[in-house]
Order: structure tokens, then sequence, then C-alpha cells
């Protein structure tokens, strides 16, 4: 069961029903610092900010296109050890999912963290994002970024969105303790909260808000949009497919990649400490790099490119929450997130799991049954 | 591929499927020649990236062996092993790498004649299957 209250948007912008909201957490609801993405001074640059003064909030853009980062890992680090006091973090629900996954493996805490979401209408990859800003007045521009992004225009403004946004079908999360709707609501007078845990209900009593609110509407303009975003992931995924059933079609694929591991650094779920791509377990010696050469006629270099990619895949597929960051990430361009999720649309349902569903699921690497996968020796036990 | 021998890179486990390994060749079975075996402590310790560097390095197929199910020298190795052999899978296959080119088997310690018809039943059938791509052309 959840609380719905009805967040006013002073102004007619829903940024500032959400800005007025944190700043009644900070000011009443005893938390102690808002994640919240920010406007860096004049630079049209928005990052994650952890705001403790509410005057700080103004400069606040919590509903932005902007998406140069997954911030799951960063949250994850502010909830590793002893809290500091209670922290709201506003994230997308492809962060809070891929912060769940962290949690699960003990690298974050769903202990002194609020999550909350606001429904998630997609936003740019880096170059989409500084087209899309150049020449507009930085605070004025998220307004008109949701005006057509709710309406469902996959290019607000002439500028297509990430790839893995229009793919998406998470715009919501029931994981987020509060959700901020916007879908099926006239965003331009309100936005609704929606108190969907018992810790969210505790913090929602000390705000003096009055209970009321339809999330009907809502809920069935979730589903269109999830009917939506569902269509163009299953097109994607065919296409991607199309370009990979084959070795030579995957190297191929993924033949501009230089082995900058960029993705990897930007995966919110790729957990390892140390990658063992950074090592030298694979630096091998100038023999054998000639060895090879002579075996097979030629050697492409940097070698091990599909090796590196199959095996992130066997990391990380299950837990791929299909953020887009790693294609964001990419230096030369390959579609990685498009390969990323196929599998992983392959592996998670292997093992009956979803990544970033519920805290309280284990990864499926992490355990295992006495009887299961008999069809792998064969119904041999 | 009339003459093709396919290279069958196995990962077996020291406590069952190297000893029934082991006891085939000393009881004189007759094995195709064309598996390559790597003695590991448990089936639990081989790394999916094991698999896959066999695969694209030119190996036919990989045989993952070890104890059966309540058997495991070290309890539960062989019960993640089967996890990881199946993830594997799942992504490999994707790829146009055949699922038969990715066995896993239970081979006891005692199961030496066991060990001699599995080797020789995968060398049959990827020889039927030709070799893997990556073998043809180096897949980097």
């Amino acid at each position: 069961m959840s609380t719905t209250v009805t967040l006013e948007a002073k102004g007619g912008d829903p940024s500032s029903a959400v800005r007025d909201f944190l700043r009644l957490l900070l000011e009443r609801g005893g938390v102690s610092a808002v994640l919240v993405p920010r406007h860096v001074n004049g630079t049209g640059v928005i990052m994650p900010t952890l705001v403790a003064d509410p005057e700080e909030l103004a400069k606040a853009d919590p509903l932005a296109p902007a998406f140069p980062l997954s911030a799951a890992r960063l949250t994850a680090k502010l909830t590793r050890g002893e809290p500091g006091g209670l922290l709201a973090a506003v994230l997308r629900p492809c962060e809070i999912r891929a912060f769940v996954e962290l949690v699960k493996l003990n690298q974050g805490s769903m202990d002194g963290i609020l999550l909350i979401a606001a429904d998630c209408p997609g936003a740019f990859d880096n170059d989409g994002w500084r087209d899309f800003a150049a020449g507009k007045d930085p605070m004025a521009i998220t307004q008109e970024f949701l005006a057509e992004a709710l309406a469902g225009k996959p290019d607000p403004g002439g500028v297509e969105m990430a790839r893995a946004c229009l793919a998406c079908e998470h715009p919501s999360t029931e994981v987020a303790d509060i959700s901020l709707g916007l879908y099926g609501m006239d965003v331009n007078k309100a936005v609704l909260g929606v108190f969907n845990t018992p810790k969210a209900e505790g913090v929602l009593s000390r705000l003096g808000l009055s209970e009321g609110g339809d999330n009907e509407a809502r809920k069935k303009a979730l589903a269109e949009v999830v009917a939506a975003r569902e269509a163009y992931r299953d097109n994607m995924f065919a296409e991607t497919t199309e370009a990979t059933n084959s070795l030579h079609k995957l190297a191929d694929y993924l033949s501009a990649c230089v082995n900058c591991y960029n993705c990897r650094v930007a995966c919110p779920v790729c957990y390892c400490r140390e990658c063992v791509f950074v090592t030298d377990v694979f630096d091998h010696k100038p023999w054998q790099y000639m060895g090879w050469a002579k075996a097979r006629g030629a050697l492409r270099m940097p070698p091990d490119t599909v090796f590196y990619h199959l095996t992130r895949l066997a990391h990380m597929s299950t837990l791929c929450v299909g953020c887009g960051q790693c294609s964001n990430a990419c230096p030369n361009g390959v579609p990685v997130m498009e390969l990323f999720r196929m599998t992983a649309a392959r592996t998670q349902p292997a093992f009956a799991y979803e990544a970033g569903r519920d805290p309280d699921e284990k990864p499926p690497m992490s355990i295992f049954r006495e009887k299961e996968f008999a069809e792998m020796t064969g119904g041999h036990d | 591929m009339e003459n093709f021998e396919p290279t069958i890179v196995a990962f077996v486990c020291n406590w069952c499927t190297y000893t029934a390994a082991d006891l085939a060749g000393t009881s004189r079975l007759v094995q195709s020649p064309n598996v390559r075996l790597i003695r590991m402590m448990c089936t639990g310790m081989v790394d999916p990236k094991y698999v896959i560097k066999a695969l694209l390095s030119g190996a036919d197929a990989v045989l993952v062996s070890g104890c059966h199910p309540g058997d495991c020298h070290y309890i539960n190795g062989n019960y993640k092993a089967r996890r990881r052999i199946k993830l594997v899978k799942e992504i490999l296959t994707q790829f146009g790498i055949d699922e038969r080119r990715l066995k896993l088997t239970w081979i006891g310690a005692s199961d030496g004649i066991e060990f001699a018809e599995t080797v020789n039943e995968l060398v049959n059938e990827i020889k039927e299957l030709g070799p893997c791509e990556a073998r043809e052309m180096m897949v980097v």
C-alpha cells in the first residue's frame, strides 16, 4: 500500500515542486542531506550534488534530461559504513535498480537512505544534452524538455534521446521509497508524491502535507509508456541479434573498440574492485604476439577485444539494468548498450532473475541449489 | 572437412574426473587423442573466462567435468560450476557458437569407462559439427 500527496508546482514549473519538496525534507523530514542533480555554476554541466543547506537547492535540477553518469556507485559509496544522518537520494529508476544490485553485493546499504525516483521520460547522452542545451537558459530547459518528452516525443527539441532510454521498460520503480509521479499528471500544476514504503510514510508524517492525489491515471499512463518502449526494445534486440549472430559478425560489430575499458568504468554494476583486464594476466610477452601473428597470418591489435566483452558479459549481464552509460562513455561509438542489454535479456530470465527488481533476491551467480538445471548434464545427476 | 581432427580442451576436477581419466589410461581403454586435459582442483574454480578464452583461441569444444552432485570434495563447487556453465552457454550461443561445443558432465573417480566413452562421443559429435568459427580466423 502507498500514500499519495499532491505537490503543487508554484510558478507552473514541476522542477520547483520537487525542489520545494526536497527543502521540506531537509527542514522538517529529518533528512541530513539530499543527493540531487544540480547545475555546476555557469558551465552548462549538471552533476549529482550532495546538498545539506536548503538554500543551495536553488540550482538543483532534479528532473533535468542530462545523464553524465550513473549515480548508483556514488550512492553506494555514501551508504557504505556509518551514516552521518539520513540521506535522501533523487535518482533515476535505473540508478536505483543498479544501486539495489550493489547493495546485494555488500557494496552499499539500504539503511540510512531514502530513495526518491521521479518518473523517467528518458534522458540525452552527453552529446545530445550539449546540443539540446546550447544557447538556452539552463534553468528553463527542463520544463521545455518535459513538455515534449512526457508527451512521448523521442526527440525533444529535435534531439534524439539516448537509445537506452527509448528502449527502457522501467520508467518508474517500486523499489524507490518515494516516487514522484509525472506521467498522467498536468505537471505544470502539480507533481504526485507516492510514498511506497513504511520508511517513507514515517518521513511523510513529519512533513505536514495533506494526503490526496490520484495514482490510477499515472499507472495507466505509465503502462502506455512501457508498451511503446518494449516495442522499441524488441526491435532493437532483433537488429542487434542480426548484427552479431556469428563470431565474425560480433568481431566486426566490436571492431572499433580500442580496449579503453570506458564501458566498464561507466558501468554501475561492473562490481570487481580490480578488473582482471588491468592486471598483467593478459599482458603477454612480445614473442607470444609474434607467434599468434605467424600462426594466423595476421593479428588485430589491440587483441582480446571480443574476449574482453564476452568476459564482461559473464560478469555483469545478469545484473545489467540497461542504463546505457556504457554507450555514453564509448569514445568510438560502438553500440555496446544494445549488445549488453540483448545478452542481459537472455541471461536474466535464464535464472528467473531481474536486476533491480527486489532487494531480497540473490544475484544468480551468488547462489545455487542441489536440484536444478539437470538439462546441463543431459538430465544426469 | 574430411580429415578434420577437433581440438578439445577439458577442464577436469582433480578428485573425480581426472582420476577417472587416469583410470581409463591405466586400463588401456581406447580414447580419441583430441582432448587436452587441464587438471583443476574443482570444477567450481573453472572461471567462465577460461572457457571463453579456449573457444576464442581455437578450441573446437570445451568439456568441463567433475564430481557427481553430492560428491564434491569441496562440498558444493560443482553446483557453482553448473550455474556458471549455464551462464556461459546462454551468452555464447547468441553469437553463433553451437551449444554442443560446451559440455558439462559428472564423471566419478571410478568411472574410467564412462570417461573414455564421453570423450569418444564428444569427439565424434564435434567431427560432425566441424571446426569452430574462431579456428578458421582469429577472433580478437
